[in-house]
């Protein structure tokens, strides 16, 4: 009997031990909370991509499912939306166009930053460096809408005078412009890859007595190689992603360039131009929105080959 | 006797053309980043001299007039105001908490790498596939209509990266033992990052925010079918209204206006030029000071 009033105390006892034990202030519960919110905002890039993709493809679908050729879309140079009765949709010309500006704008900026992310990183010091770096970073934060308005006013005339051709909104312009737009990125994305080889090979070699252009040459080039890869593929998707700059200073012309004095239309231009003036639903709308799709999934594996290609040096 | 070689400390031929060779280097890629970054220099510079004209109270404070090819820009202006306020009202609390998970919360797995290359593709899609978005899931799908409220979703979209970016840089700089410290006196996880992290880390976060700033008042294409105008003689009164911006303004004054006055474009290209290097200029400056009085 005795004992079993004592086990009973002690039960009681227990649990309101554990009771107390486990008592959770409100601290816990918003700790809880806090912690499912910075989750979801955790989560959300990957579901705005996924909701990109998804709007995008919802819009555009009906013209791939239906009427889409794709021999015909890919392969033939005509793009004419707006005719009545045969309207046709070709855009080999317009990824000329992108491909033959994006490609001259590498040319033009692609050793002009690997060169300016040499000297910030391994030759300037001190003031200069920090000079260069502000003004790189500056250069990168102008507008693309201003880059156009250069091409249009300022480029086109000088282009003009120094060629003697009739417009100067041609592959050369739009290529100049997307050159100096996409440089400040890839320099500084350069100068970081530069950066991140460690001090240590730079002092062996320097040891060893090699100077300091052999160090950078044989040395910290080879070791950036994939840094710098990646931004030089990052650069590539900026310019092939660029809409403003190439709508207006292309010249916006259905044309499969013969020269660079040529006038040509780009993919991101001809969606920027017609969207407005196509009804939301229409044929011509929905392979505008085609044409989003594509651009999206071609910078979705540039940007993603410039992952993997930088991931290779930390594991390397 | 051996006397010590008289010539041991001069450079010898080989070091001399090492320098040689060294200073011709230096040379050649000093030019090619001052043949990258003059030219620009010369534009801006024409930019100013040709904007500057175009100048003025009135020029900043009136709306256009006489079909756009006179008059100010202020109706762009304040929209591009609205715009940017709403979109960092969406954009920064919802950066800011991912920057968090990231850096706090996140482990070092394939599902933190999802995210990260999520971010990537946020920032590298391009700006009118962004348009595209903004049209098919806040105009249509959402019913928002082409307003204030569906363009500033898609530049905040767009944008967030440069926050998420910024903000967890300026978590991460924050040493360790701070939160090991506060662990061990019984502070939860989120009373930790609310009042040792986040405190340590709020002027990098800031730095973000304005270079988020920037980015978000010079984009275009996002804002051209989800909310801005070519023009509108009524100013914005509520996010549910359409409204002008600067940069589509931009566009519209150099490509749409015929006999537009010649300095009209080059003044709303400096203004605009202008509100985003200066923005940039502060997030530098900030970042700077920043970095002068850093405690450890």
């Amino acid at each position: 009997m005795g004992t079993t009033t004592q086990a009973l105390r002690n039960r009681a006892t227990d649990a309101r031990m554990a009771e107390d034990f486990d008592r959770r202030d409100p601290d816990w519960y918003v700790d809880k909370l806090l912690a499912g919110i910075v989750f979801v905002c955790g989560i959300s890039a990957i579901l705005f991509v996924l909701g990109i993709f998804f709007f995008v493809t919802k819009e555009g679908i009906g013209f791939v499912f239906e009427k889409m050729d794709f021999r015909e879309f890919f392969l033939t140079p005509y793009w004419s939306p707006s005719d009545a009765e045969d309207p046709e949709y070709g855009i080999l010309a317009l990824m000329a166009g992108t491909a033959s500006v994006t490609g001259l704008a590498m040319l033009v900026a692609v050793p002009f930053s690997l060169g300016a992310a040499i000297f910030i990183a391994e030759f300037a010091s001190g003031k200069t460096r920090e000079v260069l770096k502000v003004l790189v970073e500056l250069l990168a934060a102008i507008p693309s809408v201003v880059w156009g308005f250069i091409g249009l006013v300022i480029m086109n005339p000088l282009l003009i005078k120094w060629f003697d051709i009739p417009v100067g909104l041609c592959v050369l312009n739009a290529g100049i412009i997307l050159g100096l737009m996409a440089a400040p990125i890839m320099t500084s994305i350069a100068e970081d890859a530069l950066k991140a080889v460690p001090d240590r090979y730079r002092e062996a070699a320097e040891a060893m007595g090699a100077t300091r252009w052999q160090v950078i040459y044989k040395v910290v080039l080879p070791a950036a190689k994939n840094g710098l890869l990646g931004g030089v593929l990052l650069g590539v998707g900026r310019g092939f992603g660029e809409t403003m700059a190439v709508l207006m200073a292309t010249g916006h012309a259905v044309n499969i360039p013969d020269s660079i004095f040529d006038s040509v239309r780009a993919l991101t231009a001809t969606i920027a131009a017609e969207l407005g003036e196509a009804v939301v639903g229409g044929e011509h709308y929905q392979v505008l929105f085609t044409i989003g799709i594509f651009l999206f999934l071609v910078t979705f594996i540039i940007n993603l080959s410039a992952d993997l290609i930088v991931r290779g040096i930390r594991k390397g | 006797m051996a006397t010590a070689n008289p010539t041991m400390f001069q450079a010898s031929d080989l070091n001399q053309h090492n320098e040689r060779v060294q200073r011709r280097y230096r040379l050649l890629f000093g030019l090619m980043t001052l043949l990258l970054i003059t030219p620009v220099l010369l534009i801006l510079g024409t930019l100013v001299v040709k904007g500057g004209a175009a100048i003025s109270w009135e020029f900043l404070l009136t709306a256009p007039t006489d079909g756009m090819r006179t008059g100010g820009l202020f109706p762009a202006l304040l929209g591009t105001i609205w715009l940017v306020t709403v979109a960092l009202l969406l954009s920064v609390p919802i950066g800011i908490f991912a920057a968090i998970y990231l850096s706090e919360y996140a482990g070092d797995n394939w599902f933190t790498r999802t995210i990260n290359l999520a971010i990537i593709n946020l920032a590298g899609v391009p700006s009118i596939v962004h348009a595209l978005f903004g049209l098919g899931a806040f105009v249509l799908f959402f019913k928002f209509g082409t307003s204030i409220l569906a363009a500033s979703l898609t530049l905040a979209v767009m944008t967030m990266p440069v926050v998420i970016v910024a903000t967890r840089e300026s978590l991460q700089a924050v040493p360790q033992a701070f939160r090991e410290a506060c662990w061990n006196m019984g502070a939860t996880r989120w009373q930790t990052i609310r009042r040792v992290v986040l405190p340590n880390s709020i002027t990098g976060i800031l730095t973000g925010v304005i270079l988020e700033v920037s980015r978000t008042a010079g984009e275009t294409a996002p804002i051209m079918f989800t909310g801005a105008v070519f023009f509108t003689p009524f100013l914005p009164q509520s996010v549910f209204d359409q409204t002008m911006a600067l940069s589509l303004h931009l566009f519209v004054a150099a490509t749409q206006v015929p006999e537009i006055a010649e300095q009209v474009p080059f003044g709303i290209a400096l203004v605009l030029i202008a509100l985003v290097l200066t923005m940039n200029s502060v997030s530098i400056a900030f970042r700077m000071w920043l970095r002068g009085k850093k405690k450890w």
